[in-house]
């Protein structure tokens, strides 16, 4: 006579609570499955089954103007990245370190890129290269991407570091290591998951962004999302959705290791 | 049939957690009108479980529950005519006090004259009139218990259920509130049921407790019979503290079994020790730390006596505990300072006496 | 946390350069805008630097007014549908077995991070006259006729017209939901999923159904992220400009396709500087109402 009745706080065992979750993750990925799946579609008209080809993927990988907007892509992607995540650590970890005087109007202006509207960081970055007089291109996107990556690398850093237990460094200074020496001994371990993390997230930021950079971009500084964009705006094609598709695979496979390379270094140390 | 006495009965109740736990194993047990009943074990052995399986929070995976004779089977908790004290006293933190105690009258549609005096009376009886408008984060923790019994209470439950309701609380105000609560449940006369890991607050305010291990309930008596007659090994050392030695039973005399101490048949010879059913192969010998007697000469009209070295005196202050080893068998004695200087004598490393009566001698067969 | 004086020299070091970077690079241009935003056109869409309150007065000319209140209103709409999508949702995962939780977590994080424009522009073959959805409500149609031709009554049907899903306000409304229901779900998951699960047994033993114990208890104990993740949604939709851009028509142009026009094709830059002011004030004012109303709920409790 075994019975196995629900408890009443098990909503989520309910049937119309799983109907509910079950529309909203239909809601979430009934757009973005149907474009990876019509990006093997044999059919111009992109509606209907046709059967499997990797005929767009062929297209778009011979497509140069998308070949120049994906090289473009990594190579701010990668600039970016490396900049902002060591300016971003060291803020990261002077605000985890130190108290100093307006702390609380500081933080909330090395936050401001995180929370201000893209929009309005697009245009003002626009007219600020209007007024210093830099040509639009794809140093002007580098610069505005470290811009707005630097505080995500801060956040990043400055959760990694709450979990670290400073007795550790003072132990190191006892012992008699240097400032320098205890950094890079004990404090730069500790961080490293961290960096890692941070980097990704910097990485996929920029590889990501499309408004700033539709702004501060000028003639022959397309980026991959950008070429998307101009495909876009005319018609929905296979080729489209396949470069959509190796867009999404690459993000994807770099956030899940930054979330691998995170949860694994939350693990154990913690402890 | 359980007769008008009984509130709750539980018969072959199993809780299962997924495949491999079984928090609760085959627990049947009477829980009589008006008792104030406990539940006692360590922390894991299914006590809270069983609560909460009376509560409609849990359901048994086998067996059933009759709560004033309906079967409980399916029944939501709040279709339910008992209430809870919760651990964490779980007052609502965005209501006040008033608000609180009257949450249960509201959703049951009580007209608003009557919620108000019931609250009214509920928060006499906690003595908290004076904080009715107050928020739950402006009381003490002892207060926010109180409101928390009060809100339980003002809905007349047939059973109130308190899970390990004074664990939260300093050990002064736990001391107290166990006085108040059973002046409580004497005054409102509803059957009381506690949950908790703590051997004093069970025997001092429980009617009859159950000793639960590993979700199985291993003795279920008043608290004397549970001190004194402790029916195995476990619940004779999970209540109180308890010298025990293993033995074999060598043989039965005049309605008494003949046990060999191995740790002390060369000192005292065979015990004659009273026991009721049948013995035999290896049995457990237990004797209290209190019904110890010391004395520096041999007392020679006491019939189990030996001589043994004090290998530690420690002092807390109404009395000495006093650790003794004789050979293999070691010994702990609990002396009550009766008066100042009481046991001047015994130190550390003197010989001294122990004797006790054959009557308190305890035969554990499990 | 130590003090700066403790240890001026590592201090600068670390502090410094982000500092400069952020400031040459994003709190100038940030002043650069705010100038602008008081200067004038010229003639040839060139910037004359002045002070006057034109470009401001202009914004809320009764023509700009209405995009602005356009905005406010899709933004609104759209943070109602998606805390009516995402509370349910919260729930479910906050209340699932511990096992299921992080996955159905990943689950709802999981789209926030493949590319915002692709996510848009997925949309588009969803809801264009001939996608997804069209095809399948055509679809149902022809079945529906087909059944109806059995009782002989297939003209009650009558003729597919697809309905007209894209470049609309719905189109927005759609797609911002889509994009921003993880950050309304994940506050509101994280206040749920914190809440002392005794609150709502207490409820429940006290006599309350569900439903009341959602009114009651539920929903009030979690209504710092509740109100956290509403308006963190209200801003983020308001803000928007891509979405708009994309899936919207002529009546859904918002606040922030208004500002980029004024950077494009309109060239008048120091009125688009001063949209863009206001639309940052207006972001200011609701992080500043959000943050106090966390610091409140922190206080007492």
């Amino acid at each position: 006579m075994a019975k196995d009745r629900a408890n009443p706080l098990d909503y989520s065992r309910k049937t119309w609570m799983r109907l509910c979750m079950g529309f909203t993750f239909v809601f979430l990925y009934f757009p973005i499955v149907s474009l990876i799946a019509f990006s093997f579609n044999d059919s111009k008209r992109n509606i209907t089954w046709q059967g499997f080809t990797l005929r767009y993927y062929e297209q778009a990988f011979n497509n140069s103007q998308l070949h120049e907007a994906f090289l473009n892509s990594l190579i701010i992607a990668g600039i970016s990245t490396t900049v902002s995540t060591i300016l971003g650590a060291m803020l990261g970890l002077a605000l985890y370190r130190f108290r100093f005087p307006a702390q609380g109007p500081y933080e909330g202006l090395v936050h401001l890129p995180i929370v201000i509207p893209e929009i309005c960081m697009a245009v003002a970055m626009v007219a600020f290269f209007a007024t210093v007089n830099m040509p639009l291109g794809l140093t002007t996107i580098t610069v505005s991407h470290i811009a707005f990556s630097i505080p995500f690398v801060a956040v990043v850093i400055r959760a990694r570091m709450a979990g670290f237990d400073r007795s550790l460094e003072e132990a190191s200074r006892d012992l008699g290591a240097s400032q320098w020496q205890t950094f890079w001994n004990v404090t730069y371990p500790y961080m490293k998951p961290g960096l890692v993390a941070g980097a990704l997230l910097a990485f996929t930021l920029s590889l990501d962004d499309f408004v700033i950079t539709f702004f501060t971009s000028g003639p022959g500084s397309t980026t991959f999302p950008i070429k998307i964009y101009s495909m876009v705006r005319f018609s929905v094609t296979p080729e489209v959705n396949a470069a959509s598709t190796v867009l999404i695979v690459i993000t994807l496979a770099l956030t899940v290791a930054a979330l691998i390379i995170q949860s694994r270094s939350q693990g154990p140390t913690h402890a | 049939m359980p007769d008008s006495n009984t509130i709750i009965t539980i018969r072959n109740v199993v809780k299962r957690f997924g495949s491999s736990v079984t928090a609760v194993n085959d627990v049947s047990l009477d829980i009589r009108r008006g008792e104030f009943f406990a539940l006692l074990g360590p922390s894991g052995c299914g006590k809270t479980t069983l609560l909460r399986m009376l509560a409609g929070f849990e359901s048994p995976s086998e067996g059933e529950i009759l709560i004033d004779g309906e079967d409980m089977d399916g029944v939501e908790p709040n279709k339910r005519s008992v209430n809870m004290v919760f651990q964490s006293y779980a007052v609502f933190p965005h209501m006040t006090v008033h608000q609180n105690v009257a949450y249960g009258l509201k959703v049951a549609g009580t007209p608003k004259g009557e919620i108000n005096q019931r609250v009214g009376e509920a928060l006499a009886l906690v003595q908290l009139e004076s904080m009715a408008d107050r928020k739950p984060d402006q009381l003490s923790g002892g207060q926010r218990q109180r409101v928390a019994l009060a809100r339980a209470l003002v809905k007349k439950p047939k059973v109130l259920l308190l899970d390990e309701p004074l664990s939260a609380l300093d050990a002064k105000l736990r001391e107290q509130m166990q006085l108040e609560l059973v002046r409580l449940q004497k005054s409102v006369g509803i059957t009381f049921v506690i949950v908790t890991h703590d051997q004093n607050e069970a025997l001092s305010m429980a009617d009859r407790i159950a000793v639960m291990e590993h979700g199985n309930v291993l003795q279920l008596a008043p608290p004397a019979e549970l001190y004194e007659y402790p029916n195995c090994r476990f619940v004779a050392d999970f209540i109180g503290k308890m010298n025990l030695f293993d033995g074999q039973v060598v043989g039965a005399r005049d309605g008494r079994v003949v046990v060999r101490v191995n740790a002390l048949s060369d000192r005292v010879g065979d015990l004659e020790l009273p026991y009721d059913g049948e013995a035999r192969g290896g049995v457990g010998v237990a004797i209290r730390p209190e019904k110890l007697r010391l004395s520096s000469s041999e007392p020679v009209d006491e019939p189990v006596r030996l001589r043994t070295r004090i290998m530690e005196v420690v002092y807390y202050g109404d009395e000495n505990h006093v650790f003794l080893e004789a050979g293999e068998a070691k010994f702990t004695a609990n002396l009550q300072n009766v008066s100042r200087g009481a046991h001047a004598g015994v130190v550390r490393g003197e010989d001294v006496w122990i004797s006790w009566r054959q009557e308190d001698t305890l035969l554990l067969t499990s | 946390m130590e003090s700066w004086r403790n240890n001026r020299l590592v201090f600068a070091v670390l502090a410094l350069p982000p500092t400069a970077w952020l400031v040459i690079f994003f709190t100038v241009p940030l002043i650069i805008m705010w100038v602008y935003s008081f200067a004038e056109r010229g003639p040839q869409g060139q910037i004359e630097l002045a002070i006057n309150f034109a470009n401001y007065a202009r914004a809320i000319e009764w023509i700009h007014l209405g995009i602005i209140w356009k905005s406010i209103w899709i933004a609104a709409v759209t943070t109602l549908i998606t805390f009516l999508i995402g509370f349910p949702l919260a729930m479910g995962i906050a209340f699932a077995p511990a096992r299921w939780k992080n996955v159905l977590l990943l689950l709802v994080i999981l789209p926030f991070w493949t590319n915002l424009l692709i996510r848009t522009y997925a949309w588009i073959a969803v809801l264009r006259t001939r996608g997804f959805l069209n095809f399948g409500l055509e679809w149902a149609h022809e079945k529906l006729t087909i059944l109806f031709g059995f009782f002989g009554t297939a003209q009650v049907m009558g003729e597919f017209q697809p309905l007209e899903l894209l470049y609309n306000q719905k189109a927005v409304v759609i797609g911002l939901v889509y994009v921003y229901l993880p950050f309304l779900v994940l506050p509101i998951y994280a206040t749920i999923e914190k809440l002392d699960k005794s609150y709502l047994e207490a409820s429940l033993d006290l006599g309350a159904g569900h439903w009341r114990t959602l009114f009651s208890v539920t929903m009030p104990l979690a209504l710092p992220g509740i109100i956290s993740g509403c308006l963190l949604a209200f801003i983020l939709s308001m803000g928007t400009f891509l979405t708009p851009a994309l899936l919207g028509g002529t009546d859904s142009e918002m606040i922030g396709n208004l500002i980029a026009r004024q950077f494009s094709s309109s060239r008048d830059w120091p009125f688009g500087s001063a949209l863009s002011f206001l639309l940052l004030y207006l972001t200011f004012i609701i992080l500043w109402v959000r943050a106090s109303l966390a610091g409140r709920k922190a206080g007492p409790l």
